[in-house]
């Protein structure tokens, strides 16, 4: 029973922490850039404000625009709910399969996609035939890098290969440092953060996931930017899942499962000094850039690949 | 020993004087002096080796046997005409103003340089060394083949530059497979290397790590040999080169990467204990011969035309060899050395043909007989000898290869047969309109030292009519030796 | 202690130098593909110090050094010099076009391991596993040669095959015996004075270094 509401608590605890990890992102940007910025609180007030004001339907939109980011949303906290936290085994631990988890996330992307387009605004148009693009590329690196785990540890489902790394022990192999430095290039894509597309504006023209939204308000474009913000939270948790999962609890003991929770907390915020580190330093990057970054993503992991078959595997 | 200290030595002392020598006179009898005392070294070891059978010489760093002494011998004689004939032809292009005299000296240093390598791989018992002195004869003539300068000759070496470059890393990719076979067995260091310590110990190496490093070398080394199809950079290598190194390409550098394949063979038998090797070879050698055979026929070139007709008997070789027989491998070993009298002759033939003529474009090369009778008749004569018409020697060990093959693998008979038939056809629809016919107002007299090229002649002829009972011995002992009879 | 160390080192190294190999293929600027060729040089001298220190063989301190010395410095900036004075085209200007390239460079990592496999399994040493990779390297080079236009280019994927039968020797092997080495380097250092001078006759005969030009002469 326990062991049902640990795991509640951990997708609740995705859910209902992602904007304030946003917001602690802000911030930490904006101190870096000698700016104050908004208090690491102010998404939630956003997004309650967005919540109680009143939608502008575009007279064209079909079904699709409305329902776009109800699907978006669920799809991302089913995404979020497969993806382990600070408790590796529970209940539902054979859902936690990885090629699951990239499903219900092009779920998510398709759809924001399809009511980008639906509008048939210019921006949204655009937006979406981009995003498909890149997602058409980053889609097969992310498998790509997670599959590199998985021959690892002989599973796609993810409490399998964290328990299959926990017990390995420290793991100095290349085709890991590959698979992750590939990982970090996708995430960045799937996350549409810096260099590859700026979150924090609606006015470039080289815009890719802002543009799909421009036509969002009220209640839609509330959900809509809480799955982004779960999204991002979901991709560092589930690094640090496949690459660093050390602390993470494998029984339903209270030291264990807060230890795990100080440790997710610790990593992430490491991971969003990363990030922030890496927007502010690193101007956007061209457009046309973009699917060669993600074709090298591919190759890292692809290679990473290679190495744990001929160097790590070889003729054992 | 001291003949080998004179067989090294010569030619690394003379590349060094002739580096410095721009006297067109002296530096010319510099390189026949140095080459006639390589040849005097020659048959000076080859009589001890004769005597006394194998020779250790510098802490087994080097070996003389029966197999690469003979080598050894040819190299140096065909080495000594070609000296002797490159005098008079260097000095007409320095005439006419094709080199100037800084080039003269890089023609003379190279060739020098050149025929070091060629000792150096061939009496070397340290497989690196092998590797390393077939490269150091490639640099060598990269630079000889680019001599003059024109935009052809360039583009030629370079293509030959970096396919043989390629070619050779392979080789060396093979060696280093080889030495991962070998230091197993042998322990680290140059032992696992040494030729002699590794054919002791053969039979120990891992057969599948010497298969595959036995591919490498194959691709890797046939590149240098000319076998298709890496064989591209040859034809281009040898009609833009001066005509001494084409001459010295054919009749010596083939041979070389020909000799380290096989040694390496050698090797690779005792250890799989099958003909892996050898069928390798053998299906090399046949597709080389049937892709220079039909070549012939589309060129426009004389020398590039010869240069096929190179590729197509080094193909020959390469498929005797693989044959592996000690018929096959008496046959193979008389085949290089025809093969070098007669080849390297008809480049001295053809380079005269085209001075007078002032051109290397067949169709405008005319009745040489009646022009100058001495290069019309050398031409035919040439022609014939490599066509393999009795009673030249090239007959005699073409006929051997055909029994060799009878006896082991009677079914390529009949490629071998299409293959040499087709290439004689190709030869005989260009030559005659060349010797006779109507001298061309264009063509003029030039100084013509036919000396060499007759004793070529007349050696493939001898060798043809009857082989000195010594010559047959010492290839007896040689193609036992190839086949695995004892070292 | 040492010996999975030494394992660690060389598992490392090969998957550096099969990085650095396609990441070869994947440059389009020439400064930038010189940059990756001097890497690949400094990768491989440490590597091979490092197995040096772990096996106690002198020896291979001393290809180390000329590894380093040649490989990591003097040859890339001999390049960069040539380009510079010969106002190369700073482009890369490959053949094929990089992605396809670069699926290539995957299906030949595939098929050299396919092919060494059976020797993997019949060696005992802890290195063995890296001879599919040296093999690899040496194709991806072969590949970077046959897809490339200019002398230089072509150079570079010369020398990048030089490297790795380097580490192949060293990585298989432990290094081959001093005299091959030397020997080698000696080699590597001869081919780079030719290839240098047949810049400048290719530059001056054809008046660039595109070697198309020079086919259609």
């Amino acid at each position: 029973m326990t062991i049902f509401l640990v795991n509640i608590a951990q997708i609740l605890l995705m859910v209902l922490a992602a904007p304030m990890a946003a917001g602690i992102v802000k911030k930490m940007k904006a101190r870096l850039q000698n700016r104050q910025g908004a208090g690491i609180f102010q998404p939630y007030r956003d997004l309650s404000k967005l919540f109680g004001k009143e939608m502008v339907l575009a007279d064209h939109a079909s079904w699709i625009f409305r329902a776009a980011p109800y699907i978006v949303f669920t799809s991302t906290v089913l995404a979020a709910s497969v993806v382990p936290v600070i408790v590796v085994d529970s209940p539902f631990s054979w859902t936690a399969d990885v090629i699951a988890l990239a499903g219900f996330l092009a779920i998510g992307t398709f759809f924001t996609a399809l009511a980008g387009m639906d509008i048939g605004t210019v921006f949204g148009g655009m937006g979406a035939s981009r995003e498909m693009t890149f997602s058409a590329l980053a889609e097969p690196a992310l498998l790509m890098s997670i599959f590199v785990l998985s021959v690892t540890a002989q599973s796609t489902n993810l409490s399998v290969m964290i328990h299959h790394i926990l017990d390995a022990g420290i793991l100095l192999k290349p085709s890991i440092a590959f698979a992750l430095i590939a990982m970090l290039m996708v995430s960045i894509v799937e996350n549409g953060r810096i260099p590859v597309d700026n979150p924090g504006t609606h006015l470039e023209v080289t815009m890719i996931h802002e543009a799909m939204l421009l036509e969002y308000s009220g209640r839609h474009l509330a959900l809509i930017e809480w799955a982004t913000q779960i999204k991002l939270v979901l991709f560092a948790t589930l690094i640090f899942d496949l690459f660093f999962p050390w602390g993470i609890s494998t029984a339903v003991a209270t030291i264990a499962l807060l230890t795990a929770l100080a440790l997710w907390i610790f990593k992430l915020i490491l991971f969003f000094v990363l990030l922030v580190i890496i927007e502010t330093g690193l101007a956007k990057m061209r457009l046309f850039e973009v699917p060669q970054f993600l074709s090298t993503a591919f190759f890292l992991a692809l290679l990473g690949m290679f190495m744990h078959y001929i160097l790590e595997v070889g003729a054992q | 020993m001291n003949w080998f200290t004179f067989l090294l030595g010569a030619p690394l002392v003379a590349a060094l004087w002739l580096a410095f020598d721009a006297h067109p006179y002296r530096s010319a009898w510099v390189n026949k002096i140095a080459a006639a005392l390589t040849f005097v070294a020659s048959l000076g070891l080859a009589v001890q080796v004769l005597e006394s059978g194998r020779i250790m010489v510098w802490d087994d760093w080097f070996f003389i046997d029966a197999f690469n002494v003979f080598l050894v011998a040819l190299t140096a004689f065909v080495a000594t005409t070609t000296a002797i004939f490159s005098g008079p032809y260097m000095r007409h292009e320095l005439e006419i103003g094709k080199i100037d005299s800084g080039r003269l000296r890089l023609y003379h240093a190279m060739s020098q340089l050149f025929v070091f390598g060629m000792f150096l791989g061939q009496t070397s018992n340290n497989l690196g060394i092998v590797w390393l002195s077939l490269e150091i004869a490639t640099l060598a003539t990269v630079l000889l083949v680019s001599l003059y300068r024109t935009p052809g000759s360039i583009a030629a070496a370079w293509k030959y530059l970096i396919i043989c470059g390629v070619g050779i890393s392979l080789a060396l990719f093979g060696t280093a497979m080889l030495y991962f076979a070998s230091s197993d067995v042998l322990g680290h260091g140059d032992a696992a290397l040494t030729w002699t310590l590794l054919y002791a110990s053969a039979d120990k190496l891992d057969p599948t790590v010497m298969s595959l490093a036995f591919v490498f070398l194959m691709v890797g080394y046939g590149t240098k040999v000319g076998l298709a199809p890496m064989h591209t950079w040859l034809p281009d290598a040898h009609a833009e080169g001066p005509t001494p190194v084409s001459a010295v390409l054919s009749g010596l550098l083939l041979n070389l990467a020909l000799y380290s394949l096989v040694r390496c063979k050698m090797l690779v038998d005792v250890s799989t204990g099958t003909h892996f090797a050898g069928n390798l070879m053998m299906g090399f050698g046949l597709l080389s011969l049937l892709v220079a055979g039909f070549s012939l026929h589309k060129q426009h070139d004389i020398k590039r035309m010869f240069s096929f007709s190179s590729i197509e008997h080094m193909a020959l070789m390469t498929f005797t060899f693989g044959i592996g027989t000690p018929v096959a491998n008496f046959a193979a070993m008389l085949h290089m050395t025809t093969h070098s009298l007669v080849k390297s002759a008809i480049f001295f033939t053809v380079g005269h043909a085209a001075q007078a003529m002032g051109t290397q474009v067949m169709s405008n090369i005319r009745g040489l007989i009646n022009h100058q009778p001495g290069i019309g008749w050398g031409l035919l004569i040439g022609t014939c000898a490599i066509a393999g018409f009795p009673p030249f020697g090239v007959f005699t060990s073409e006929f051997l290869i055909f029994s060799a093959a009878l006896q082991s693998y009677p079914w390529t008979v009949i490629v071998l047969l299409l293959g040499l038939l087709i290439a004689v056809a190709g030869l005989f629809r260009f030559v005659p309109d060349m010797t006779y016919g109507e001298v061309p107002e264009y063509a003029k007299q030039v100084h013509a030292n036919m000396l060499p090229v007759y004793i070529h002649f007349a050696l493939a002829l001898l060798l043809g009519i009857s082989i000195p009972g010594f010559l047959a011995g010492w290839y007896h002992q040689a193609a036992a030796l190839i086949a695995g009879g004892g070292v | 202690m040492s010996q999975i160390l030494l394992q660690q080192i060389i598992t490392m190294g090969a998957a550096l130098m099969l990085l650095i190999s396609f990441a070869l293929l994947a440059q389009k600027r020439m400064l930038s593909l010189l940059h990756w060729f001097a890497l690949q040089g400094i990768v491989l001298a440490a590597v091979t110090a490092l197995v040096a220190y772990t096996s106690d063989n002198t020896e291979l301190y001393v290809s180390a050094a000329i590894t380093l010395v040649l490989k990591g410095m003097l040859l890339p900036w001999v390049l960069w010099k040539i380009i510079r004075q010969m106002h190369v085209h700073r482009e890369v200007e490959p053949l094929v076009n990089i992605p396809v390239t670069m699926l290539i460079a995957a299906a030949l990592v595939v098929f050299s391991y396919q092919v060494t496999l059976p020797i993997e399994h019949l060696s005992h040493l802890i290195t063995r596993n890296t001879i599919a990779v040296a093999m690899a390297n040496v194709l991806l080079g072969m590949l970077m040669m046959i897809t490339r236009k200019k002398a230089i280019t072509q150079v570079i994927g010369f020398l990048a095959i030089e490297n790795s039968l380097f580490f192949a020797g060293v990585g298989a092997t432990y290094g081959m015996p001093l005299v091959a080495e030397l020997g080698v380097a000696f080699d590597v250092l001869i081919a780079s004075v030719v290839f240098g001078l047949f810049f400048y006759q290719i530059r001056d005969t054809f008046e660039s270094l595109d070697l198309n030009k020079m086919e259609n002469k």
